[in-house]
């Protein structure tokens, strides 16, 4: 605001006339009362801009302007510096905001990126999801990544503007849960190996079998945020439908924790319908094969429920819409506002239903938005939101995890802020790939089916695990800390909106409501776990106590021998006596 | 742990036996612990019924007395500790599997210690038991409790059963002949405590056959071999014609035994000379005097109840100004402990009222505290001035 409001751009900025300007009119007034007169006709030319405003109100600003050069000539100065900053620009400057921190990172997250994308067209499109991933090292530390899909494949026009544009993309207007949510992760990607290798992002993607496929290089030009076409043509592709996207970059590959192929498998475990192969740069191929045939069903766009705008929304919303009057923007603009609940809303903020929504000025916006917070209103429907669901989740459990005993919860939609919500909760106990007895267990975090990767201690889903009490369900745990035991614990949250603490999409905010569900969906399978814990003791003892038969036993009849002196025969007759004895009991 | 279990109370009271008592005294009750049936015979019938319920398919039972503090009363007629009647019952199952078994090859080892007439320690007991598997003993301990378990079954001692203690069972120094069996010949020898110089007879751990000869006029135990020591150096018993005997902490069974037998057969006043601290009190002069709540079973042979507290008493502490350690909570914890359990302290208004006015004091002070005054203030001031009037000893 402060840079707009400086003499320099001040013509351009004139139709925001923001209430910061209000007391300087006043003064303004008193001191210049006699520089009016000469002021007046080039305030003609700004009253004539600016949309019907009085000559009264350009006045001042002249003489504000007039000050401005005579007093402070440094700001002028300062002001041939000022100017707009690119997004791209931005992100350029401030990668780490998006998950390009550091080589090995960004090697991820790109990953992560195109694999989100092409899942969410597949299951957009309703297609049974192939991925292939392939990562060769080229150099030391230089990798060609190649992410390809099946999917619906996009429209020649199109291309440039998704890879090689910040901010674009379908998602981000739509109030419904996909993967994607800003349209900034795969073109980002790409900029991150045009920055560090100089070299285009490949991309190839053909829409159907009597389609051509497209073949185009694209670099992102940083200062305009645009796509630059460096090469395009059409070829020839096996593939019917279907995206590929390949690019350089500077990165470092692992393994273990955090790496692609961890983050794979996590991927496989809560997405049992989608069948990746994945080619690493040293050793073995690997796939993970689909355990279902079964799409996640797909979810509706809604509306956005009126408890979770803000004041700023709603006025642009007001601004926006092409409703005639308030009682329809209300109704169509909204989930769950009835003409009934538009009336109580009107009635109680004091405002004709009548009046046009885009003659709602700031202060009664302020009032009208008071008042939906007060009104009580249904909460928003839960079908634009599509859990894994319990069964799936067991069945990606099994097919990537060995272990003894399997549980999965998935709680009844929920709302924060007005937005649905869905928690599910996995469990993989004791076995193989369940990590030791007295190490922290394993938590794997989801959002709308993605694995959270980083940041797991900033997280409200580790909150919630933490302060869930672990000893209730056999397993030991210190304060504030995660609990101990041979377990595997998936947590996800699936919502038209998921709230993260950054775009890089690490971590989830801390909503009570969202603490609340996981934390109940927690109690529920830890109450499973428990129950196997206590079962598997059992199982245990009862094989102590019949080795204690076979140990113990024997001397009894021994001691009773040595003193009684009967043969040996009667020995054994003892020794089956009491083992009975045991065994009954 | 799995003994707890299994405990059914039953509180049997016997008050047949009390009339009895009336008539007799404590300090002429002194029969021998063997009563009845011998050891022998005693395991014999034991495993006897232990092979009739398996063989007639029922459960196997052990029982016996419990054997803690809280199973005592105390019998002030008889002057000792006696069993109050609860009994814990050790039925076959799960959880005592392993301690049946421990039980019943430690009776059979018992039976042939009898048998060829052998003898051996606690510990040795611990160590035949690791020729038993699976059933051995991890720890001593865990010996010492069933041999303890099956002494209080068959209501024998552990001498009876073929077992030693491991420990010193005390020292004996003064006008004393000891009448014992040459183990060798198998012949009478007179051993005359007399002649033992600067050093001491030892209290062997069998003391049932030894015969007594003396003059002396009372016998004097003491806590520490500190003090003892000083006594004999000076040869203090022969200036006040006593007898000295050295426990060494909370005094063995064979030295309570022996002082018992002693104090009984010859008629003497007994007369003890412990630290002035809660320790001293309810644990080694309490034991000596009634007996413990471990061996409950035994006490009536393995007290002497006719003893009574020469020193040092909380009022010595002061009147003799003695230097003094300030208590430490396991201290007060075990004054206000005895205060309230110990059966014998609570029937005692004077040992009541003397631990209460220690917790007040807040300070303890040992036997050899008197050195303060000079090396042998003992000798020449403190043991003389109090042997002047017995009477003031705490009971």
């Amino acid at each position: 605001m402060a840079k707009k409001r400086k003499p320099a751009k001040k013509k351009t900025t004139r139709k925001k006339p923001g209430s910061k300007g209000k007391p300087k009119k006043k003064s303004a007034k008193k001191k210049s009362p006699k520089k009016t007169p000469t002021k007046r006709k080039s305030a003609k030319k700004s009253a004539s801009r600016g949309r019907g405003k009085s000559a009264e109100a350009t006045v001042p600003n002249g003489g504000e302007e007039e000050m401005g050069l005579m007093a402070d000539p440094i700001a002028v100065r300062l002001a041939k510096d000022q100017r707009e900053i690119s997004i791209s620009e931005f992100f350029t400057k401030n990668r780490h905001l998006l998950g390009f921190d550091n080589p090995k990172k960004a090697l991820l997250t790109a990953v992560k990126e195109a694999v989100d994308n092409s899942l969410d067209a597949c299951e957009e499109a309703r297609i049974q999801p192939e991925v292939k991933v392939e990562i060769a090292s080229l150099a030391d530390d230089r990798y060609r990544v190649v992410i390809e899909d099946n999917g619906p494949g996009i429209v020649k026009a199109q291309i440039p503007n998704i890879f090689g544009k910040l901010l674009y993309g379908s998602k981000f207007h739509k109030l419904r849960m996909s993967r994607g949510q800003q349209g900034i992760g795969i073109s980002a990607a790409g900029m991150y190996g045009q920055l560090t290798t100089g070299k285009p992002m490949r991309v190839t993607s053909r829409i159907g079998p009597r389609k051509r496929s497209h073949y185009y290089e694209i670099q992102i030009d940083t200062s305009k945020n645009k796509p630059v076409i460096s090469r395009e043509e059409t070829v020839g592709w096996k593939k019917h439908h279907g995206t590929r996207v390949e690019m350089e970059m500077e990165a470092r590959y692992t393994r273990g924790s955090q790496s692609i192929d961890d983050y794979l498998q996590r991927t496989a475990i809560v997405n049992p319908h989608v069948s990746i192969s994945y080619a690493p740069p040293e050793g073995e191929k690997m796939e993970f094969p689909r355990a279902t045939s079964r799409l996640p069903e797909p979810t509706k766009e809604i509306k956005p429920h009126p408890y979770g705008i803000e004041l700023g929304m709603l006025i642009r919303m007001l601004h926006d819409t092409k409703a005639r009057n308030l009682k329809g923007f209300l109704t169509t603009e909204f989930s769950r506002v009835s003409p009934r609940v538009a009336e109580e809303i009107m009635r109680e903020a004091k405002l004709y239903e009548r009046s046009r929504p885009n003659t709602i000025a700031r202060k009664e916006a302020d009032n009208l938005y008071r008042t939906i917070q007060k009104t009580k209103i249904m909460a928003p429907p839960s079908d634009c939101v599509a859990p894994i669901g319990e069964d799936l989740l067991l069945k990606g459990l099994k097919k990537e995890l060995e272990a003894d005993f399997y549980t999965a919860s998935t709680r009844s939609p929920a709302v924060y802020r007005g937005n649905p919500f869905q928690v599910e909760v996995g469990m993989a106990f004791g076995g193989e790939s369940s990590g030791s007895e007295d190490s922290t267990i394993k938590l794997l975090r989801y959002a709308n089916r993605v694995p959270l990767m980083y940041q797991q201690g900033a997280c409200a889903m580790t909150r919630a695990v933490i302060e869930t009490s672990w000893r209730n369900y056999g397993l030991s745990q210190g304060r504030g800390a995660l609990p101990i035991g041979p377990m595997v614990l998936i947590v996800h949250i699936a919502s038209v909106w998921v709230p993260f603490t950054s775009e890089s999409k690490e971590a989830i905010a801390h909503y009570p409501e969202i603490m609340k569900e996981v934390k109940l969906a927690l109690q529920e399978c830890g109450r499973r776990v428990a129950t196997h814990v206590r079962k598997e003791k059992r199982r245990v003892e009862q094989e102590r106590r019949k080795g204690y038969i076979k140990q113990y036993i024997p001397h009894i009849a021994i001691g009773l021998r040595e003193i009684l002196g009967f043969k040996q025969a009667e020995e054994k007759r003892i020794v089956k006596k009491l083992s009975t004895m045991l065994e009954k009991s | 742990m799995a003994k707890k279990k299994a405990v059914k109370k039953k509180t049997v009271k016997k008050p047949a036996k009390k009339k009895v008592a009336k008539k007799t005294t404590a300090a002429a009750k002194a029969k021998t612990p063997r009563r009845g049936k011998t050891a022998d015979v005693k395991i014999a019938d034991c495993a006897a019924k232990i092979h009739q319920s398996i063989r007639s398919n029922r459960r196997p039972k052990m029982r016996y007395p419990i054997r803690s503090l809280s199973n005592v009363d105390y019998n002030a007629k008889k002057g000792f500790f006696q069993l109050a009647g609860n009994m814990s019952e050790r039925a076959f199952s799960y959880t005592t599997v392993k301690t049946f078994a421990q039980s019943v090859r430690m009776m059979a080892l018992s039976r042939q210690l009898i048998r060829t007439d052998d003898i051996a320690t606690k510990r040795d007991a611990y160590y035949q038991s690791k020729n038993w598997g699976e059933a051995m003993f991890k720890e001593q301990p865990e010996s010492d409790t069933v041999m303890d378990d099956i002494e209080a079954m068959l209501e024998v001692n552990r001498e009876q059963l073929g077992f030693i203690p491991d420990e010193h069972g005390g020292s004996i120094a003064g006008a004393l002949t000891v009448v014992d069996i040459d183990p060798a010949s198998g012949k009478k020898i007179r051993i005359d405590c007399t002649r033992f110089g600067s050093g001491a007879y030892t209290i062997p751990s069998n003391v049932e056959h030894l015969e007594f000869e003396t003059k002396a006029k009372f016998v004097l135990v003491i806590e520490t071999q500190g003090i003892f020591q000083r006594l004999v150096k000076h040869g203090w018993w022969k200036k006040a014609r006593c007898i000295l005997v050295a426990m060494g902490g909370v005094p063995s069974r064979a030295c309570r035994r022996f002082i018992r037998r002693l104090s009984d057969k010859k008629k003497l006043p007994v007369y003890a000379f412990v630290d002035g601290d809660p320790y001293g009190y309810t644990n080694i002069y309490r034991t000596l005097k009634v007996g413990s709540g471990n061996a409950a079973h035994l006490n009536e042979f393995f007290c002497v109840p006719r003893v009574r507290l020469l020193g040092v008493t909380p009022e010595d502490i002061k009147k003799y100004k003695l230097p003094t350690h300030p208590l430490k909570d396991v201290d007060i914890k075990r004054a206000k402990d005895a205060i309230k359990n110990d059966p014998f302290i609570k029937h005692h208004k004077e040992w009541k009222k003397a631990l209460e006015e220690m917790i007040a004091m807040g300070k303890r002070a040992e036997q050899q505290a008197f050195a303060a005054h000079g090396l042998n203030y003992v000798i020449s001031h403190y043991l003389p001035k109090k042997l002047a009037n017995p009477d003031k000893f705490l009971p």
